[in-house]
């Protein structure tokens, strides 16, 4: 772990000064133009950190008490393929039931893949068993989406953060671990004298910074955050999210960040992926995902987002779905939107439209050129007051 | 229904002052100190008249069933025919031997009294701790690995649950000539494993899908640990609870069984065995039944409460 | 529309929008309870409105005593530990804290309805929805079991369950979120009553679903001419149906204001930082601005100004000094109707 230092008070709200804007972000901030070329920016990062690659997971759905028979399966994740990159936020967005937290679960070797591969650094994990899946574990970390289950009510404070350490020795010799627990609470912006209070003596917010310490004790390269914020008050929010894009700069970290909040995945994403039942609909960066989304389902998503500006409001177009998300034990043929989708035709009940670039803006530079998995992709702004 | 109750209206515990330089958050947990849920747990406990009276009493048992020496200087075992079926004198005769009159021996009800919690208290903390230990072992194992393992053993537990208790008691205990405190004590855990062992199995169930539990094995947290360290410490407080409240019943078991004349057997001086002899002369000498019994009740009932005050001090949301 | 009336002397249901009494006003409400660290003051004097048609927006963190308010007009807070020291709660200029509990159950349910955040454990998971929602007909009103059913599938037809008198049968576990918010708001619509509090009805919901749930609910409150109370944490959703909004902090309200107004210019600090600290969807922004310091612990309550710790403009006074809900004005001294806000310096927050 890089030394943390003395950076608690960055974390004031008031300090307007932000010193660490990473690189990306203030590329894509700038221009639709600049979008394109922050595509590129990945390829000079060379190699991506974490490539996965047509992940399924079916969960079979049995019948029978001492002979089980297997009847069916729930199809949670079916084929999803993504890269991340050293340093970067790739957001997973989606709504109950389309696979996100499943995908998590995948990438931390929870959950025993069904098919397909999770390369990191170009070793597949998604087989590891033993020793080897342990040395993995130190790198790909991971935050809770509820700070009030994913903390030991029975363990203290430092024993919660210094458990990786017991787990996992070689990182921090026995006499340092003290040190090191009160350094990764002074780091999330917590008093270091709390090492033996239990997580109730906390609330959310400070409950997540704990989590959040005990994920960052390993010194990993890669936390995945399962709904990290979507438990906190609002005001409370803003002071994690703003706490985790600090650490990630500090620490060089790289986050898939799962939510199903649509603003708060912007403000923290370099990229974006769009998941639906299982599948991704859409991924491309921050810009081509909110402003240029060619995929119906992004935008309805997009439109139904409610704005906390009743003026933009007007001014914007609102898609409202019919009917719900379909069962994803017994998925639509074709594409999986189709039943919810008002540019539905035959094709779509046919063909499963694939993750690609529409064929119409390929080798353009429009920012519509990411990939989408729709058979009728079109470009439409949804999220900007006409 | 809506959240009503003071415990789920959301009280944000820390308070405001932001006054920490390094804190941002302002984190000062409400109470100055390390708090523990059993901390909590035994803050509400010194607050609960039934808790203390039935701990006092349960003290009171125990040091009888230590050291009856301290209540009496007479033996349980001392016959002197000429005290055969003596009347209890006058109330106010504190801790003489004669307080409570003579059996037909010619033995003192006190001392026997006194010396025979020994044997009730022994058997039932012994069945009580043979029992959570087997039947937590059980019902973790079961719980947590599920699947085949789970029905095995859960059918296991079924067929277990099946004995009638006091019947299969009867039974087993027939079958040994002598039977020592350590033969019942076996005999009942074997048959009285089960209730925990379900308890422990469906604490288990829960808890393994807690977050933290998660979060332990994406550490790279072995089984061993997962267990010890997260599920066992948070799957305890049921259990205590129902042992403790199973605690009671034992006892009254053991002195059903030493009654029916297959449980403790003379010469061990057992409140049972002396209920059992004191049916003889229930006419003429009903106190020779009457004490043992008065004390066997007190003794249960000591302990149904304490098990009472604990199950609401460790769970709030039963009560 | 209402089945049974109240007597004769309260102002006649419906019709009369406008007229004198509000359909319900709370004044200077206080709740508390007991707790384990203390009494925890959940509600400080809360005081609001709302008519008939009018949407009444109650924003506010966990332990801003929103929902205890609401528990509390409801009758339905669980005392003890709960305790109403000091307020009213006039409906339609009656005071509810003063009936009998035979009176208040009358209200409830035929006046005052109530949509909970979780549908699922709202509904009886052993009884079929249609049974559910036909029980309302069959205890208050005494209809027979066949014209409650139909009544039933009415109901599902207006909230637009698709389907209907084919699903009547069904139990609520073979509904989706969504559908089941569904089923509780034709629940609370059941008897037509005059005022509907929904506390937090789309939290739980899927934001494709919730656009649908709360169109529905803005769509029959105009078509009943119903009062509603939206409880609420999210700034957007409000922002969507409400007329006015009422943002609450640690039990006392802040500040209230027609809705356009509120997002335009806030004149709290509380109001504005939430307002500044939401990540924007139409564009990418820089840091977020983040509210210092945490809610604060109900036991133990600031002294002045409840947000002081927390607030960049708080000065002595606000430690001290208790800020009155004031009129808010325009610099030129214009009032601004509807406006209140709960600071010393609502000027400088406003204007400045």
């Amino acid at each position: 772990m890089a030394e943390p230092t003395k950076l608690a008070k960055d974390d004031e709200p008031q300090d307007d000064a932000t010193p660490n804007v990473s690189e990306v972000e203030t590329v894509e901030a700038a221009s639709e133009e600049e979008a394109v070329a922050a595509l590129d920016a990945h390829v000079e990062r060379g190699e991506p950190i974490l490539q996965v690659r047509n992940l399924v997971k079916h969960f079979p759905l049995t019948q029978g008490i001492l002979f089980k028979k297997q009847i069916g399966a729930v199809k949670a994740v079916d084929g999803i393929s993504f890269d991340l990159y050293q340093g970067e936020t790739l957001g997973i967005v989606g709504e109950s039931g389309c696979g996100k937290s499943t995908v998590a679960k995948l990438l931390m070797n929870l959950e025993q893949a069904t098919a397909g591969e999770i390369f990191y650094k170009g070793q597949d994990i998604t087989r590891l068993s033993g020793r080897a899946l342990k040395a993995v574990r130190r790198n790909i970390q991971m935050v809770f989406q509820d700070p009030y289950t994913s903390l030991n009510p029975r363990m203290t404070v430092g024993d919660i953060i210094g458990e990786p350490f017991d787990i996992h020795p070689e990182v921090a010799p026995k006499g340092d671990r003290r040190r090191k627990v009160q350094e990764l609470l002074d780091v999330v912006g917590l008093n270091p004298e709390y090492v033996n209070r239990y997580p109730h003596q906390f609330s959310g917010g400070q409950r997540q910074r704990i989590g959040i310490a005990r994920g960052l004790a390993l010194n990993p390269e890669i936390i995945i955050c399962d709904e990290p914020v979507s438990a906190l008050d609002v005001s409370v929010q803003a002071q994690v999210i703003n706490l985790m894009e600090r650490l990630q700069d500090e620490f060089n970290l790289s986050y898939v960040f799962i939510a199903h909040d649509l603003s708060i995945v912007r403000h923290i994403s370099d990229r974006v992926g769009v998941m639906y039942l299982g599948k991704m609909a859409e991924i491309g960066t921050d810009t081509q995902i909110y402003d240029h989304p060619t995929h119906p389902y992004t935008q309805a998503l997009l439109s139904a987002v409610p704005v906390p500006d009743p003026d933009a409001r007007e001014g914007r177009e609102r898609i409202i779905l019919t009917g719900d998300v379909p069962s994803p034990a017994n998925p639509p043929s074709g594409c999986r939107f189709r039943t919810r989708c008002w540019k539905a035709q035959d094709k779509c009940a046919e063909e499963v439209p694939l993750l690609a670039v529409p064929e119409r803006f390929q080798g353009t530079d429009s920012p519509a050129a990411h990939e989408s998995a729709c058979h009728f992709a079109e470009e439409k702004d949804v999220v900007h007051a006409a | 229904m809506p959240e009503k109750t003071a415990d789920k209206v959301e009280l944000p515990e820390a308070t405001g002052a932001a006054s920490e330089a390094t804190a941002p958050e302002a984190g000062t947990p409400a109470s100055a100190k390390a708090r523990s849920l059993w901390s909590d747990a035994w803050h509400d406990l010194r607050r609960n008249p039934l808790f203390l009276i039935s701990a006092v009493l349960i003290v009171l048992l125990i040091v009888m069933a230590a050291a009856p020496s301290l209540f009496t200087s007479a033996s349980p075992r001392d016959a002197d025919l000429a005290k055969h079926y003596l009347q209890p004198p006058n109330w106010g005769h504190f801790f003489a031997p004669d307080w409570f009159g003579y059996d037909g021996q010619g033995r003192s009800i006190y001392a026997r009294v006194i010396y025979g919690a020994r044997a009730s208290i022994l058997v039932g903390v012994g069945v009580t701790l043979a029992v959570t230990v087997l039947g937590t072992l059980v019902g973790m194992v079961a719980g947590y690995f599920g699947g085949l393992v789970d029905t095995l053993l859960s059918r296991v537990t079924d067929i277990f649950m099946g004995i009638p208790y006091l019947l299969g008691a009867l039974v087993i205990l027939t079958t040994f000539a002598e039977r020592k405190v350590w033969v019942v004590i076996l005999a009942m855990a074997f048959l009285g494993w089960t209730t925990i062992a379900r308890v422990a199995r469906g604490a288990v169930v829960t808890i393994k899908q807690a977050d933290y539990v998660v979060a332990a094995k994406a550490l790279g947290a072995s089984t061993t640990r997962v267990l010890l360290r997260h599920i066992l410490p948070n799957a305890l407080a049921p259990i205590i609870v129902v042992a403790t409240i199973a605690l009671g019943g034992y006892i009254a078991a053991e002195a059903t069984l030493s009654f029916l004349g297959v449980g403790l057997a003379e010469p061990t001086v057992s409140w049972g065995v002396d209920v059992s002899a004191g049916r003889q002369q229930l006419r003429n000498a009903p106190y020779v039944l009457i004490v043992p019994s008065v004390m066997v009740s007190v003794t249960v009932l000591s302990f149904l409460m304490f098990g009472d005050a604990v199950r609401n001090a460790l769970d709030p949301k039963l009560r | 529309m209402t089945i049974i009336d109240k007597p004769a002397d309260v102002p006649a249901p419906r019709p009369d929008t406008d007229s004198g009494t509000p359909l319900l006003e709370v004044r200077d409400l206080h709740v508390e309870f007991k707790t384990r660290d203390g009494v925890a003051k959940a509600v400080n004097g809360v005081n609001y409105t709302v008519s008939a048609g009018e949407t009444l927006a109650v924003l506010g963190e966990s332990g801003s005593g929103k929902s205890v308010t609401a528990q509390a007009i409801m009758g339905i807070l669980d005392m003890p530990p709960g305790r109403i020291p000091k307020g009213e709660i006039l409906f339609r200029g009656e005071d509810m804290l003063k009936m009998s509990e035979e009176e208040r159950r009358k209200i409830r349910g035929r006046k005052i309805a109530m949509i909970f955040q979780d549908a699922l454990s709202s509904l009886n998971p052993v009884l079929s929805v249609g049974y559910q929602l036909g029980e309302m007909f069959r205890v208050h009103l005494g209809l027979s079991k066949k014209d409650a059913k139909a009544r039933a599938i009415e109901l599902m037809d207006r909230v637009k369950i698709p389907a209907a008198a084919a699903r009547v049968g069904d139990y609520p576990h073979q509904f989706s979120g969504g559908m089941r918010q569904r089923i509780m708001i034709a629940m609370a619509l059941a008897l037509e009553p005059d005022l509907i509090i929904a506390d937090e009805p789309t939290t739980a919901l899927d934001v494709t679903v919730q656009a649908q749930v709360m169109d529905l609910l803005a769509e029959l409150q105009r078509e009943y001419n119903m009062g509603l109370i939206l409880i609420t944490h999210d700034l957007g959703v409000v922002a969507d149906v409400a007329d006015k909004i009422a943002v609450m902090y640690a039990g006392r309200i802040v500040e209230t204001a027609p809705v356009h107004e509120l997002y335009k210019r806030p004149a709290h600090p509380y109001t504005r930082g939430l307002l500044d600290s939401i990540p924007r969807l139409d564009q990418k922004g820089q840091e977020l601005y983040a509210i210092k310091g945490l809610p604060p612990n109900l036991t133990r309550i600031p002294s002045g100004c409840a947000f002081n710790p927390r607030c960049p403009k708080a000065q002595d006074i606000c430690r001290t000094e208790v800020p009155a809900l004031s009129l808010v004005t325009e610099q030129d001294g214009t009032e601004l109707p509807g406006r209140g806000s709960a600071c010393h310096f609502w000027k400088e927050t406003i204007h400045g």
